[in-house]
C-alpha cells in the first residue's frame, strides 16, 4: 500500500477506535488521537513535494465510474502541511484546554474524525469524493461546535452551522453535476478547460458559481456567513483549528483545485467578477461588525469571515495563487489568535468578553506576545506573514474598485485588532477573573510559540506553501519601497492603528457604539423575517393541501359518497312500512321465477 | 243426468294464480295486519289448490297421484296451527302497541 493512504487511514482508525471502544477511557483517547495527527504530519512532511496519484474504483455504471483516489502535488501536499499541522498544535493544545472536559472522549474522537474529512477534502482526486468528504467535514463540524450540547446556544449554532451549509452544498452538487455534463469527468486530472470555452460564458459561469455555492456555504460568504459567528458556540481549539484555519479555508482550496483543473484562463470573467465582488462585500461587511463586538471569539470570527472574503476576492480576480497564499499565512496566524483568545478565556475563568479582561500583558507575558505577533500578521506589518499575503491581495485587486474596499477592509482590520489587543491586554484588570489570571501551562503556551514563529517565517518555507509551481507567485522578501500599494498598506496601518489607540487607550468601556454593526446589519433577524414567511406560506400551501385537497375531497369525499349511497338505500328501501317489505320480497320472487323460468 | 264437465289443469292454475294474485294483493295494499294475514292464508290455499291440481292431473297406472293430497291436508293442518301462532303474535303485539295497523308499526325503518 502506498504511503498517501496512510493519511487517510490513521485520523480514520483513531476515529474508529476511539468511538469503538475507548469512549470511557479519556486520557488514552486524548493520547491516541494527538498521536495520529503526529503521525499524520510527520507523513504528510515525507511526501513534501512529491507528485503522485492512485486511486480504486468504488462505483461503475456503463461508462462512468467513482474512485476513491488521492492527488498529490503541491497545492495538496502544501495544504496537508497546514492541516496537520495547525491539527497537531492543537491537538497539543487541546490537551490543556479540555484537561477537565466530561466528555473528552468524544472530543477528541470528533476531532480525529474531522482531521480524516479534512484529509480526504485535500487529497481528493474528483469532486465525488471532494463533496463526500466536504459533508463529512459538515458533519464533524456540527458534532465539534455543539459539543456542548446542554447548552441551548451551542446546541442552536451547531444547527444553524449544518443547515446553512446544506444550502450552499446544494449549489455544490449541481455544480458538480453541470461540470460533469460539460467536461464529461469529474476526475481533477482529466478535466479539460476547453469543453468550459466550447459551451458559451453563460453556461459555463453558471456552472463555476453553483461550484462556487459549497465555498460561499464552508467559507462563510454572503449572505451564508451567519453560521461563523455562532460556531464560536464551539471549544476554542475547535474554533482554532476549524473555523478559522482549515475547514472555513477549504471552499477556497476548492476553488484553486477547480482552477488547476480547468485551468485559470476558462473561467469566464463575469463569474469571476461576482465571485470577487461577493468575496469583497463580505470582508467590508464582516470587518464593520467586527468594530463592535465585545466576545473576544465574536471578533476574531469575523475577521477570519474577513480575511477569507480578501482570499474569495483573489480566487475571483482570477488570482487563485494569491487566494491560497493568504489562506496559507493565515492559517497560522488565525490559529494562533484563536488559540491565544482560548489562553486567555481558560486562565480567566472562561470569560470571553474583553471589557471585563484588561492588564492581561503583564499577567500572562507569553499568551500577550504571541497574541501581539498573530496582531501584528492579521495587521500585515512589514516582515510578517500576513503583510506578504495581503500585499499580494492589494496587487491582484489594483485597478479595480475592489482595491479601495481592500485598503478600508485593511484599516478596520487594523482597528480592530488593536482594539482588542488595547482593552483585553492592556491597561488594569477590570473584573476579578482577569486579576486571577496566570500564564498557561507550557502545554497550551507551546503551540502558541511555534505558531507565532510560524506566523513571521511561514511564507519564506516555500517548500510548504499550497501553490503550484505553474502559478508563479512571485513576492518579494523585501517590500518594494516605490510601490503605493506598499505605502497604502503602510498608511492605513498606522491610521487604524492610530485611531484605535486614540479611541480606547485607558478606556473602560466602548466609546463608540453603533447598533447597526453591533448587530450585524440586522442580518440574523431579517433571515428569522424571511424564513418565518416562506415557512408559513410553506405551511399554509401544505395545510391547505391536507385539510381541504386531503381531507375534505378524498378521505371525506370516499366517506361521504358511501354515506350518501346508504342514505339513499335507507331512504328508499329501509322506511319501516310493513307492505313495502312485502311489496319489494314480492318483486324479489317475480325476478327470481322470471329468471329462473324465462330467462 | 247433466254431463260433468272436468275443468281442466289451465282453468285450476288459473284460479289458483288469481287467488295468490289477490292474496299478494291483499298484503301489500292493505294496512289491517289480520287482512294481511288472512290474504297470507288465501296465498297458502292457493299454493295448495295448485298442488292438488296436478296431483289430480298427474296419472300413474291411469288413476291420479293421490300422493299430493295427502301432503295438502297436512298442510292444511300445519296452517291451523300456524295460523293459531299468528294470531297469538298479533294480540301480543297489539297487547304491546295498542294497534293492529302497520302505518303505526315502523320500528323496522333504518
Amino acid at each position: 500500500m502506498e504511503t498517501p493512504w496512510l493519511l487517510f487511514l490513521i485520523p480514520f482508525a483513531s476515529a474508529a477506535i476511539i468511538q469503538l471502544g475507548l469512549k470511557r477511557n479519556a486520557m488514552a483517547s486524548s493520547l491516541l488521537s494527538t498521536l495520529s495527527v503526529v503521525v499524520s504530519f510527520i507523513i504528510a512532511c515525507s511526501l513534501l513535494g512529491s507528485d503522485q496519484a492512485g486511486s480504486w474504483t468504488w462505483v461503475e455504471a456503463g461508462s462512468f465510474q467513482l474512485n476513491i483516489g488521492y492527488k498529490l502535488d503541491q497545492l495538496a501536499t502544501g495544504m496537508m502541511i497546514v492541516v496537520t499541522g495547525i491539527g497537531m498544535l492543537v491537538h497539543i493544545f487541546s490537551l490543556g484546554y479540555m484537561k477537565t472536559d466530561e466528555s473528552k472522549a468524544r472530543y477528541f474522537g470528533c476531532l480525529s474524525m474531522f482531521m480524516f474529512s479534512m484529509t480526504g477534502i485535500v487529497l481528493a482526486s474528483n469532486f465525488v469524493m471532494m463533496f463526500i468528504f466536504w459533508e463529512l467535514v459538515g458533519l464533524s463540524s456540527y458534532l465539534l461546535i455543539g459539543h456542548w450540547y446542554h447548552k441551548d446556544s451551542a446546541a442552536d449554532a451547531a444547527k444553524k452551522a449544518f443547515l446553512t451549509n446544506r444550502i450552499g452544498d446544494f449549489g455544490f452538487m449541481i455544480g458538480i453535476l453541470m461540470l460533469w455534463g460539460i467536461t464529461g469527468t469529474v476526475i481533477f486530472a482529466d478535466m479539460d478547460g476547453t469543453s468550459l470555452g466550447v459551451v458559451g460564458t453563460c453556461i459555463a459561469g453558471t456552472a463555476i458559481l453553483l461550484v462556487f455555492c459549497g465555498a460561499i456555504g464552508k467559507s462563510a460568504q454572503l449572505p451564508l456567513h451567519v453560521w461563523l459567528p455562532d460556531a464560536m458556540e464551539g471549544p476554542t481549539p475547535v474554533s482554532a483549528l476549524i473555523h478559522a484555519a482549515t475547514m472555513v479555508a477549504a471552499g477556497v482550496y476548492m476553488m484553486a483545485r477547480l482552477y488547476l483543473s480547468v485551468g485559470a484562463d476558462m473561467i469566464p470573467a463575469w463569474s469571476g467578477e461576482v465571485i470577487a465582488w461577493i468575496g469583497g462585500i463580505t470582508s467590508l461587511a464582516a470587518a464593520l461588525m467586527a468594530t463592535q463586538q465585545n466576545d473576544i471569539k465574536k471578533i476574531l470570527a469575523y475577521s477570519t469571515l474577513s480575511q477569507l472574503g480578501y482570499m474569495v476576492m483573489a480566487v475571483g480576480l482570477v488570482a487563485p495563487e494569491v487566494g491560497m497564499f493568504h489562506l496559507f499565512t493565515h492559517a497560522w496566524f488565525k490559529a494562533l489568535l484563536f488559540l491565544g483568545s482560548g489562553a486567555v478565556i481558560y486562565a480567566c475563568h472562561h470569560e470571553q468578553d474583553i471589557w471585563k479582561m484588561g492588564g492581561l500583558l503583564k499577567k500572562m507575558p507569553v499568551t500577550a506576545i504571541t497574541f501581539l505577533v498573530g496582531t501584528l500578521a492579521l495587521t500585515a506589518v512589514p516582515f510578517t506573514a500576513g503583510f506578504y499575503s495581503k500585499e499580494e491581495i492589494l496587487y491582484a485587486a489594483k485597478g479595480s474598485p475592489l482595491f479601495y474596499l481592500a485598503a478600508f477592509v485593511a484599516f478596520l482590520t487594523t482597528f480592530y485588532m488593536f482594539r482588542l489587543f488595547i482593552v483585553a491586554f492592556l491597561g488594569k484588570p477590570r473584573e476579578h477573573g482577569a486579576e486571577e489570571a496566570k500564564e498557561v501551562a507550557p502545554i497550551m503556551s507551546l503551540p502558541l510559540v511555534l505558531l507565532a514563529l510560524m506566523a513571521f517565517v511561514a511564507p519564506h518555507i516555500t517548500k510548504i506553501l499550497p501553490v503550484p509551481l505553474e502559478w508563479d507567485l512571485h513576492f518579494k522578501a523585501f517590500p518594494d519601497l516605490t510601490s503605493s500599494v506598499f505605502w497604502t498598506s503602510i498608511g492605513v496601518f498606522l491610521a487604524g492603528g492610530a485611531v484605535a489607540f486614540v479611541l480606547y487607550s485607558g478606556k473602560n468601556q466602548d466609546p463608540l457604539s453603533i447598533s447597526l454593526f453591533r448587530n450585524k446589519f440586522y442580518l440574523d433577524e431579517i433571515y428569522q423575517k424571511i424564513i418565518t414567511i416562506c415557512q408559513d406560506a410553506v405551511a399554509a400551501i401544505i395545510h391547505f393541501c391536507d385539510e381541504f385537497i386531503i381531507g375534505t375531497l378524498f378521505v371525506g369525499g370516499a366517506t361521504r359518497s358511501a354515506q350518501g349511497v346508504g342514505n339513499l338505500f335507507r331512504r328508499f328501501a329501509q322506511n319501516g312500512s310493513l307492505s313495502h317489505y312485502a311489496y319489494l320480497m314480492a318483486l324479489g320472487a317475480v325476478l327470481v321465477i322470471y329468471f329462473t323460468v324465462f330467462a | 243426468m247433466q254431463e260433468l264437465i272436468l275443468p281442466t289443469l289451465n282453468e285450476y292454475l288459473f284460479v289458483s294464480g288469481l287467488l295468490f294474485a289477490i292474496g299478494l294483493a291483499g298484503v301489500i295494499v292493505r294496512r289491517n295486519i289480520i287482512v294481511i294475514f288472512m290474504c297470507l292464508e288465501m296465498m297458502l290455499a292457493a299454493a295448495s289448490l295448485t298442488l292438488v291440481a296436478f296431483s289430480r292431473f298427474h296419472l300413474v297406472g291411469g288413476l291420479p297421484d293421490y300422493d299430493g293430497q295427502m301432503l295438502v291436508f297436512f298442510i292444511i293442518t300445519v296452517a291451523a296451527a300456524e295460523v293459531a301462532v299468528g294470531l297469538a303474535i298479533i294480540v301480543s303485539l297489539y297487547r304491546a302497541r295498542q294497534t293492529i295497523h302497520t302505518d303505526d308499526l315502523t320500528s323496522l325503518k333504518g
